[in-house]
This record gives C-alpha cells, sequence and structure tokens, in this order.
C-alpha cells in the first residue's frame, strides 16, 4: 500500500527530454554540444542569455552594477545580439543541436539520498513566461564563472560592476553604459578586461593593486598598496573613486564605473543542488565539483566543463584575503557586504539583528562566542544576520563573508563550510514557475500537511466518540499549523 | 556527582524541543547541557513554517499564554506576531477554515468570518478569487530560525551549556538509571535525561529497550523576495501555510511529503524539489496581486512522525530518570509549551499545569510492528 498523501506518483512526466542536456552556451558548453551531436545524440543546449532585464538589474547570474544601457529589454534585438557575439552557435546548429536562448536552468534533480520520487533525471528550465521540466540521460554543466566581490564603502551605487559582468555587457551584449573605468586588481584577469574595455574604445583611468605590486606585467597605470576608501557618487551612480594608499594619502580618481577584477569565482550552484560532491580549491577559485579527467562528477552521467569546473587562480585564497583584510582597514565598518539585506561589515562581525528588527546587539553574544561553541558556520551567520539571504541569492557575498569566518577563526577559508544553494538558483516570478500542467492527482490529494487521520483532533476528543466524527467529517486536513 | 563534562540533566538533540527545555530547566536553576550532533536549530526545528496555533493540543492554552511573552522571557527577539487570517479560494477550503473556527471558538478563542470584500481589504495581496477568509484573533507565527538561537542564547546567559558538533552513539546505564551519555566527544554524566532528538527519538529509545513507533517525512518550503509588509503576516490559506515574514518575504510550504529513511541522523540529506513549482502556483492563487514576485530559494525539512500524528511527552519508568519528547510534526509552536512539560516531568515527576496522559508512549503497545509499511509510510526503494 501506498500513503495516498505522500509525493510518490504525482509528478507528471518532464514535458521533453534530451539524451544529452548541456547547461552554458559559452565556450565549453559550445565545444559539449557539438562533440555529442556530431556522436549521434539529441542534444539540447540551453543558455539564460539574453537575460531578461529585470534580472539584470537583481545583479542577477553577474554583477552588472546597473551599468546596461537600456537596449537590455529589447529581447527581439538582445537574441539577435547574443547569436553575433557567439558565432560558434552557428556550427552548434548546423551540428543539429536544439539550441535555446533566453532559458533558465533554475534547478537540477535526482534521485539519490533523501528522494526517490522525482520523475526521473531532471533538470528544470524556465523562459520569461513559464516553467518545465526536461528529462535528461547525459547533462553537461558549462555554467562559467562569477564575479569575486569585495566591499567598500559606497560599493551599492550604480557603476559598481563585476569583470565578467563588465566582460558580458561588452562583448555579448553591446550594451555598456560608461565610459571610464577604475579597476580592482592587477593580475591577468584585470590586465584582460582593461585591454578588452580599451579595445572598445572606453577609457581605463588605472588599476588598482593592495599589494605592493602589480601582480601581472602591464603598461597601465596600477597605483599598488592602494585600497579604495569609497566611492563618491551622486544619482545616475559613481563619479569618483577615493583611494586610500600608504600612509594614508587619499587620491580622487574621476570615473562612472569601478569594476572588481580580482578573482573569479565558479558557478557550483547546480552542482550544489544536484549534490554532487564538491571541494574546496583555492587555487581553482573557490568550490569546484570533484571531477575525473574527463569532467564526470560524483553522480553518473553528470558532468562539468569550462570555467565552472575550476579557474586557475594564482596563489588561492591569499590573494583576495589580502583583499579582504585591506578594504576592512580603509572601511570604518559601515559598508555594505551583504547588498541585498543591506547588512555592513561591522555588523556582520558583530552578529548583528537584521536592521528591521531595530534591536541592540546580542549583549555576550558575538563572532568569537560562536566560534567558542564550534566551528564557523556561514549558514548560522545567514539567519543571525540575513547575510547572504536577499534576492541576488548570495552572488554579491558568500566569498567574502566565508573570508571573514576564515579570518575570525584563524582557519583556512577551504576548512569554511559552503553555504548551501538552493533551487531556484535564478530568482524567477512566481507565475514563471508555477507548473500550469501539474496533475490531476497532485491536486486531489493535495493537503496543507501530512494527512494523518486524527492529527487535528481536538486532545479532549481523543478516545470518545467524537474523535470518530472528528475524522467522518469530510473535512479532512482543516489545520494549518 | 556532575563530573568536569557532565551536567545534572543532559537533553539529547538541540531542536526546538530540546531546546525549550533546557532553558525551562536552566531558569529553576538547574545545571543542563543541550548536545546536539551539528549546529542548534538546523533540522526542522529551523526549517519550519513557524506556525503557533495548535488548537488539537493539550498544550494549546500554554502556547497562546506564551507565546506573546516569549521574547521578553528570552531576552531575544523570535519576531512572534499575533493573529491569522486563512484565505479560502473556493468553499471546501472555506468549509475547512470554518470548522477550525468552531473548534476554537468552542474552547473559548474569538476569531470572525472575512467576505471576499473583507479579505482584499485586510490583505491587499489578496484578489477577486477569495471566497472568503476566517480572522483568527489568536495564535500566530514567530521565525523559527530567530526562535532556536534566542533560546540558546537565553539558555546560556542562565548557565545552561550548548555542546554542538557532538553525537550521541548510546547510553551507559546503572541500578536501573542512565548514568551517562556516549558521544563521539567521551561520555557524559548525568542525573537525569531528556531525548528529543526529532526523528532520531526512535532510534536512541530502542537502544533502552523501548519501542517508540516513529517514520521521517521531507517536506519543503519556498520563500520569496521582500515585499512591502501586509497589515497581517500571518495570512496563509489555500492549501498552504506559512506568512509574511517581517522582512517582507512570503514563506509558504504545504503539498505532499515524502517518506524517507531516518538513519542515525549523522548525514542527513534534505534535498527540495521540483515540488516548488506546485508551491509556486498555489501562493500565486493565494495571492493574485503577487504573481510577479520572484521565488529565491526552497529548502526542506526532515520531520517525525507518530501513527496517530500525535506527540509523545512522557517520564519513563524504566530506567526512571528519562523523558521523552517528541512532537509528532507540530512541535515548534507549542516548543514554549512543551519545554514546560518537560521541566515538569524531569523535576516533579509529572506534568503540574495540564494532564498529558495521553500522549504516553505506552499508547503504541501491541502496535503492529510493520504499521509504518502497511500504511505506505516507508520510503520508495532506489
Ligand atoms: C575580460 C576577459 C577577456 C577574456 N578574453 C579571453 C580570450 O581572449 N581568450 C580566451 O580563451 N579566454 C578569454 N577569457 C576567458 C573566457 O571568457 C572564459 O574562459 C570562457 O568564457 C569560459 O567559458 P565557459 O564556457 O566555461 O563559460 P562562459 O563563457 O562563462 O559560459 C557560461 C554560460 O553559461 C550560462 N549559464 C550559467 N548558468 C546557467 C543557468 N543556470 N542557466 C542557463 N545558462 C546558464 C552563462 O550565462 C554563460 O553564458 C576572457 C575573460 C575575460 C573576463
Ligand atoms: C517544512 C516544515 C514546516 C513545518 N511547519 C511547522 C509549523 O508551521 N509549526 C509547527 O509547530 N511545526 C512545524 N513543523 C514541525 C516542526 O518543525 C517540528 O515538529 C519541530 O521542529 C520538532 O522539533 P524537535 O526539537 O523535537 O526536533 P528536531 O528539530 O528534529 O531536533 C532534533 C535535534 O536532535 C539532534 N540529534 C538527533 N540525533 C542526535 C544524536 N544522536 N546526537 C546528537 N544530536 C542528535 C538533531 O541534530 C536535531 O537538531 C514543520 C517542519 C518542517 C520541516
Amino acid at each position: 500500500m501506498q500513503d495516498p498523501k505522500s509525493v510518490a506518483g504525482k509528478h507528471g512526466a518532464p514535458a521533453e527530454h534530451a539524451e544529452l542536456l548541456v547547461i552554458g552556451a559559452g565556450p565549453a558548453g559550445i565545444a559539449a554540444a557539438i562533440a555529442g551531436a556530431r556522436d549521434g545524440a539529441k542534444v539540447v543546449l540551453v543558455d539564460e542569455n539574453p537575460v531578461a532585464g529585470g534580472l539584470m538589474g537583481l545583479d542577477v547570474p553577474l554583477f552588472y552594477g546597473q551599468r546596461m544601457t537600456a537596449a537590455v529589454h529589447n529581447k527581439p534585438r538582445m537574441v539577435e545580439q547574443v547569436l553575433s557575439a557567439k558565432p560558434a552557435l552557428e556550427e552548434a546548429f548546423e551540428a543539429g543541436v536544439d539550441v535555446r536562448l533566453g532559458v533558465y536552468a533554475w534547478g537540477a534533480f535526482v534521485n539519490g539520498p533523501g528522494v526517490q520520487t522525482l520523475p526521473g533525471r531532471v533538470v528544470g528550465l524556465a523562459d520569461d513566461e513559464r516553467s518545465w521540466l526536461i528529462g535528461f540521460d547525459r547533462l553537461v554543466v558549462a555554467a562559467g564563472a562569477r564575479d569575486f566581490v569585495v566591499s567598500f564603502a559606497g560599493v551599492e551605487q550604480p557603476g559598481v560592476i563585476g569583470a565578467r559582468a563588465l566582460q558580458s555587457l561588452i562583448a555579448t551584449y553591446d550594451a555598456f553604459d560608461g565610459r571610464r573605468i577604475v579597476i580592482l586588481g592587477s593580475g591577468d584577469l584585470a590586465v584582460e578586461t582593461a585591454q578588452q574595455a580599451q579595445a572598445r574604445g572606453l577609457e581605463v583611468a588605472c588599476l588598482v593593486e593592495v599589494r605592493d605590486s602589480a601582480q601581472s606585467v602591464t603598461d597601465l597605470p596600477v597605483l599598488t598598496g592602494h585600497a579604495v576608501a569609497r566611492a563618491v557618487g551622486g544619482p545616475s551612480g559613481i563619479e569618483a573613486v577615493d583611494l586610500v594608499g600608504p600612509g594614508g594619502a587619499v587620491t580622487r580618481i574621476a570615473c562612472d564605473t569601478i569594476c572588481l577584477a580580482i578573482g573569479l569565482v565558479p558557478v557550483v550552484e547546480l552542482a550544489d543542488v544536484l549534490g554532487c560532491r564538491l571541494a574546496a580549491r583555492g587555487d581553482s577559485g573557490g568550490h569546484v565539483p570533484l571531477v575525473d579527467g574527463e569532467g564526470r562528477s560524483s553522480i553518473p552521467g553528470v558532468s562539468f566543463a569550462g570555467d565552472c569546473a575550476g579557474v586557475p587562480s594564482g596563489d588561492g585564497y591569499g590573494y583576495r584575503l589580502d583583499w579582504v583584510r585591506a578594504q576592512t582597514r580603509a572601511g570604518d565598518g559601515r559598508e555594505l557586504v551583504c547588498l541585498c539585506e543591506e547588512v555592513s561589515r561591522a555588523e556582520l562581525l558583530g552578529m548583528q539583528p537584521p536592521r528591521y528588527l531595530g534591536c541592540p546587539p546580542p549583549q555576550g553574544h558575538d563572532l568569537s562566542s560562536m566560534l567558542a561553541d564550534g566551528p564557523p558556520s556561514h549558514d548560522q551567520m545567514k539567519r543571525l544576520t540575513r547575510v547572504t539571504m536577499g534576492h541576488c541569492q548570495g552572488r554579491r557575498c558568500r566569498e567574502q563573508v566565508a573570508l571573514h569566518l576564515a579570518l575570525a577563526s584563524n582557519l583556512d577559508p577551504a576548512e569554511v563550510p559552503l553555504a548551501g544553494y538552493r533551487a531556484p538558483v535564478r530568482p524567477l516570478p512566481l507565475t514563471v514557475l508555477a507548473d500550469a500542467d501539474e496533475e490531476q492527482v497532485m491536486r486531489d490529494r493535495w493537503e496543507v500537511w501530512f494527512g494523518i487521520p486524527g492529527q487535528w483532533t481536538p486532545y479532549a476528543d481523543i478516545g470518545t466518540e467524537r474523535e470518530v466524527l472528528d475524522d467522518e467529517s469530510g473535512l479532512g486536513d482543516h489545520m494549518h499549523l | 556527582m556532575t563530573g568536569q563534562k557532565g551536567a545534572t540533566t543532559v537533553i539529547v538533540g538541540g531542536g526546538v524541543t530540546g531546546l525549550s527545555a533546557g532553558w525551562w530547566l536552566a531558569r529553576d536553576g538547574m545545571d543542563v547541557v543541550v548536545i546536539d550532533k551539528g549546529i542548534i536549530g538546523w533540522e526542522a526545528s529551523g526549517r519550519n513554517g513557524g506556525g503557533c496555533t495548535h488548537y488539537q493540543s493539550q498544550l494549546f492554552d500554554e502556547e497562546q499564554r506564551l507565546w506573546p511573552q516569549m521574547d521578553q522571557l528570552l531576552g531575544y527577539p523570535t519576531e512572534y506576531r499575533r493573529e491569522r487570517v486563512i484565505v479560502a479560494i473556493n468553499e471546501l477550503q472555506f468549509a475547512r477554515y470554518r470548522r477550525m473556527a468552531e473548534i476554537t471558538r468552542a474552547m473559548g478563542y474569538p476569531s470572525s468570518e472575512l467576505d471576499p470584500r473583507q479579505v482584499r481589504e485586510l490583505v491587499p495581496l489578496a484578489g477577486d478569487n477569495a471566497v472568503g477568509a476566517v480572522h483568527f484573533h489568536f495564535g500566530g507565527h514567530a521565525n523559527p530560525q530567530r526562535t532556536v538561537q534566542a533560546y540558546g542564547w537565553a539558555l546560556q546567559d542562565l548557565g545552561g551549556r550548548l555542546m554542538q558538533h557532538t553525537f550521541v552513539t548510546g547510553f551507559s546505564t546503572a541500578g536501573g538509571k542512565v548514568v551517562a551519555v556516549r558521544t563521539n566527544r567521551g561520555e557524559i554524566g548525568l542525573d537525569n535525561l531528556v531525548i528529543a532528538a526529532g526523528p532520531q527519538t526512535g532510534r536512541l529509545l530502542r537502544l533502552l529497550g523501548h519501542d517508540l513507533p516513529l517514520a521521517a517525512g521531507r517536506a519543503e518550503m519556498i520563500v520569496t523576495e521582500p515585499l512591502p509588509l501586509m497589515t497581517h503576516g500571518g495570512v496563509d490559506g489555500n492549501g498552504l501555510y506559512g506568512r509574511q515574514t517581517l522582512r517582507g518575504n512570503l514563506a509558504y510550504g504545504g503539498g505532499p511529503h515524502e517518506w524517507v529513511e531516518a538513519g542515525d541522523g549523522q548525514a542527513v540529506a534534505r534535498p527540495s524539489t521540483p515540488l516548488l513549482r506546485n508551491l509556486a502556483r498555489r501562493l500565486a492563487e493565494l495571492f493574485p496581486k503577487a504573481g510577479h514576485v520572484r521565488m529565491i530559494r526552497s529548502w526542506a525539512g526532515i520531520i517525525e512522525n507518530t501513527p496517530d500524528g500525535r506527540p509523545v511527552i512522557d517520564r519513563l519508568a524504566d530506567p526512571g530518570n528519562v523523558t521523552v519528547a517528541t512532537m509528532s510534526s507540530v512541535g515548534f509552536g507549542l516548543s514554549p509549551a512543551t519545554g514546560h512539560a518537560i521541566r515538569d516531568l524531569v523535576i516533579d515527576g509529572r506534568c503540574r499545569f495540564t494532564d498529558l496522559g495521553k500522549l504516553r508512549l505506552d499508547r503504541f503497545a501491541g502496535l503492529d510492528p510493520d504499521w509504518a509499511a502497511r500504511r505506505g509510510w516507508v520510503p520508495i526503494a532506489a
């Protein structure tokens, strides 16, 4: 007998099926899709670009910093633009790959520990109107990387942008709305970003480096030993940046954009949601799925390719820690670490309850007492301060928070557990995610809670005739927890 | 007799049940330690809907009495907000919600019925599809995550101790009593033991020779980005439970559960699934004016359930110093009252403020050992 109220058998079959499903149409994903199609597989390749303007405004999936032009709201034009920016897609079409642009993969699910009722191995897809499930035999995730963010006073203003986001706005969208850029970092990422910007006729005012020497060879001006004191802005965002140098001297540099090009972070949200085994690898940019030489993960049939499997990151966490330390020194604690939930660095380190509660910090309970009670836990910081709990889904603060926990506990950052990712990994509207074609049995048997006969029988009625009446009232599960 | 690591009372399980019990005992000046395998409140206790309106329970009056005072008593915010509005979008739902009103009115708790226009006035996110609502002038919700932390801190402020990341593997008994719990960090001596280990309570009791029938189920919730606050956060209905948080997010759950392996609790998998789409659909139906709002997370928790869906709160006859409490999936809201009852059982040997006779463990004596399989309360085979 099966519990009629359990989820078993209540999900319909996925709307479609791919022998090989590839998520991400960067170089890695396109190559995997073409190779699969040439091997004779039925291949579906999805990529979220062009991303809806509304999502970009939330800094999802990249830290766009409101520096996109209004053109991003013109969807048909942006589809054309993305196609022309990714000429390799042409080859994919010719190889017979079913290419879907403007499609988000918001979740990926396989049966395993804790779940055996999924309708097969599925990925949740959505466009800007609706969502559906696609089944797969093999999955290649080639989700790329995003930007490491370190905060400073004024970081919340329009014009603070990540290098990957800038690269995307310039090269993929041709929709970058800035002219003069100050770049944070002086490694390869910073130098390549500067060169790309200059090639587009943009002005690069300088590179900023907290260490004493530039981290790669470049002719560009590099202000070494400097950190950001504050981003100075007006109504349309950044107008200048104040840099603090050795001895405390402050230099003001005019710019409309401050680009974070300190490091890249592999995008592992789907890997984590799937339950793939991950490992913290500073020299690969952070947590990465554990894969073999062919990119195969701990889950059979699921592989990772390209930047999401790791981006070379020099001396690992050390460089990012230097930035966090330097920006902590350069700030007064009021700079926001979590932009969504407005949690400042001081509030984070003081484990302050969120601002909306308007209550004083807990007496005698702070980060160091928390660390005395156990190893550092990003998840615990989330519930106490609401850091990493907002609409950008932690993309702009996770790594910085984890580094602060490492510093406070004197641990290698690799030992700070990853704060878990949860579906949907893109913040999509309820009406888009809603299952429009749900099974009749899902509707008929839906209960608020477990639907255990007698659970809501009033205590006084237990063991009396009324107990039976309660059960037979036909009203079923009337409780609301 | 309490050694270096020992305590007068050791509580296994740092969910709301164990934490509240520890806090109540510490308020009595008792030396308590709460042991959890991870961080406190990381299981169901920190993952639930926050609802505090359990009219079916014998602890209901105490639940209703305590919640409005909890911030003050604990000294830390729980984000408790009073009252509930349950909105129906069809007549069957309305009949159910009216039945709740009937039952609670008979117990002396007031409520009023709202017509569709009144619903839209009181609940700005509701739409033309509302057929009515019941406004309960009692009950409410708190924030589970903040509440577990508040219990934990309040307990520490009274001299109680938390031992996190400590896994209880067994018990040492002597002379008809448990004298110590065994953990991966050594033995901890005790005079009294409280077992409040959620879905693992059954496994631990078996080590003491008792059968506590429990099945573990996984249930899911979703949360949206924040919205401007409605005057009443505690609005649910349409097959969903949940609330608008004080931050403004809509946090809702409901729908079918999955029976899972309870295991020993050491490695707990709590994946969420595409069920989030069915939850999204119902939330958009409940609040048509919030259809455009973005879902930012989903999660799942593992819940303990007894065959009759009712808690076990009992002091065992043998060993003579063991109190057990498992809440059968409604433990968050009741926790202030449960802790009080456990305090009484530990200190006075019986609950002084109400009768809990129907929640004793021996009501399951003679239960068919195959009860779970017979009802299909078992995991689907891999
Ligand atoms: C400024 C700059 C200049 C560079 N110049 C060069 C160069 O000249 N030569 C060179 O070889 N490399 C260069 N690189 C590096 C190169 O861009 C990356 O190494 C490469 O793009 C990585 O490829 P990928 O396929 O792994 O990921 P990406 O190209 O980042 O592609 C990942 C794609 O997946 C999509 N995606 C992710 N998650 C989802 C989801 N859940 N649903 C749907 N879609 C999703 C992303 O939006 C993205 O389109 C440069 C990088 C930068 C920053
Ligand atoms: C999605 C969801 C929604 C819910 N909604 C509501 C609601 O709105 N209202 C309501 O009242 N209830 C609700 N519940 C139910 C409620 O959360 C639980 O009934 C309640 O949290 C149980 O608390 P507990 O302390 O008894 O158990 P748990 O929270 O399970 O705590 C038990 C603790 O024991 C620890 N433990 C177990 N074994 C060991 C061991 N061997 N050694 C050391 N430690 C151990 C675990 O780590 C755990 O922290 C909901 C539950 C879920 C999952």
